[in-house]
C-alpha cells in the first residue's frame, strides 16, 4: 500500500493549474494584421510553415480568419513558404 | 475611388537603373489612368521564401495609391505582361488596413526624424556635458 502512495506522488499533482489562453489582438488592440510583417506572421505557424489552430494559440475566431489572410499573402509573395522543414 | 496597395517582385537579374525604370513604368502607368500614388516604398533586393522562376532572390517594390477599380485590372494585365515581374500581389485596404498603413507611413518617415531628433539631443546633452564639465572645473578652480 505504501508503495501506491509512492506512485502517485510520482505523478504531477495538480494537472489543472493552466495558464488560461487569450486572444493577443483583442488583448493588445490590435487590429489589423499586416502581411507584410513575416516575423510577426511566423509566431502562427509551426516548424513545417503551416498556421497552428486556435486551440493553441487562444486565437479568437474574427481574428484566425484574418491571420489565415495574411498568411496565405505573404506566402503568395514569397515572404513565407508554403512548405518548410525547420523554418525557426 | 478605393485605396489599394500592391507588392511585386521584379527578377534580380535587372541592373539598378533597369529596376528604377520598371517601377516608374508602373507608376506611370497609374497616374496616367487617374491614379493617385500615396506612398512608394523600395525594399531592395530580398531572398525569397521558396524559388520562383528558379529564382532564390527578386526586388520587392510597394505602391499604395488610390485608384477606379478599373485601373487595377489595367495594372494586373500589365504586370502579367511585363517578363520582368515574377510575381505581383495588390489588396485592397479596408478601414482597419488605411490606419495601419497611415501609421506606417508616418514611422517610416518618423524612424528617420527620430534619428535626427536623437542626433540633436546627443549634441545637445554632450554640449551640456561639456558645460558641466566646465562648471566643475571652474568650481575646482574657485575652490
Amino acid at each position: 500500500m505504501a508503495k501506491q502512495s509512492e506512485i502517485r506522488y510520482l505523478t504531477p499533482l495538480s494537472v489543472d493549474v493552466k495558464k488560461k489562453k487569450y486572444c493577443r489582438f483583442k488583448k493588445n488592440g490590435i487590429k489589423y494584421i499586416d502581411y507584410k510583417d513575416p516575423e510577426f506572421l511566423k509566431k502562427f505557424l509551426n516548424e513545417q510553415g503551416k498556421i497552428l489552430p486556435r486551440r493553441i494559440t487562444g486565437t479568437s475566431l474574427k481574428f484566425q480568419r484574418r491571420v489565415a489572410q495574411a498568411v496565405k499573402r505573404a506566402r503568395h509573395i514569397a515572404l513565407l513558404p508554403y512548405v518548410a522543414d525547420l523554418m525557426k | 475611388m478605393n485605396n489599394y496597395e500592391t507588392v511585386f517582385i521584379l527578377t534580380p537579374v535587372l541592373s539598378d537603373a533597369q529596376m528604377k525604370e520598371a517601377v516608374d513604368k508602373f507608376k506611370s502607368l497609374l497616374t496616367d489612368n487617374g491614379a493617385e500614388i500615396v506612398n512608394e516604398e523600395n525594399w531592395g533586393l530580398r531572398k525569397l521564401a521558396y524559388p520562383i522562376d528558379k529564382k532564390s532572390t527578386g526586388f520587392y517594390a510597394f505602391l499604395e495609391f488610390n485608384a477606379d477599380p478599373s485601373v487595377v485590372a489595367k495594372l494586373e494585365v500589365n504586370f502579367r505582361r511585363d517578363e520582368r515581374v515574377i510575381r505581383f500581389l495588390t489588396v485592397k485596404q479596408d478601414k482597419f488596413a488605411l490606419e495601419y498603413a497611415e501609421k506606417r507611413r508616418n514611422n517610416r518617415g518618423g524612424k528617420r526624424h527620430e534619428a535626427q531628433a536623437n542626433r540633436q539631443t546627443t549634441d545637445r546633452s554632450s554640449s551640456k556635458a561639456n558645460v558641466e564639465k566646465q562648471e566643475v572645473e571652474s568650481k575646482e578652480t574657485n575652490d
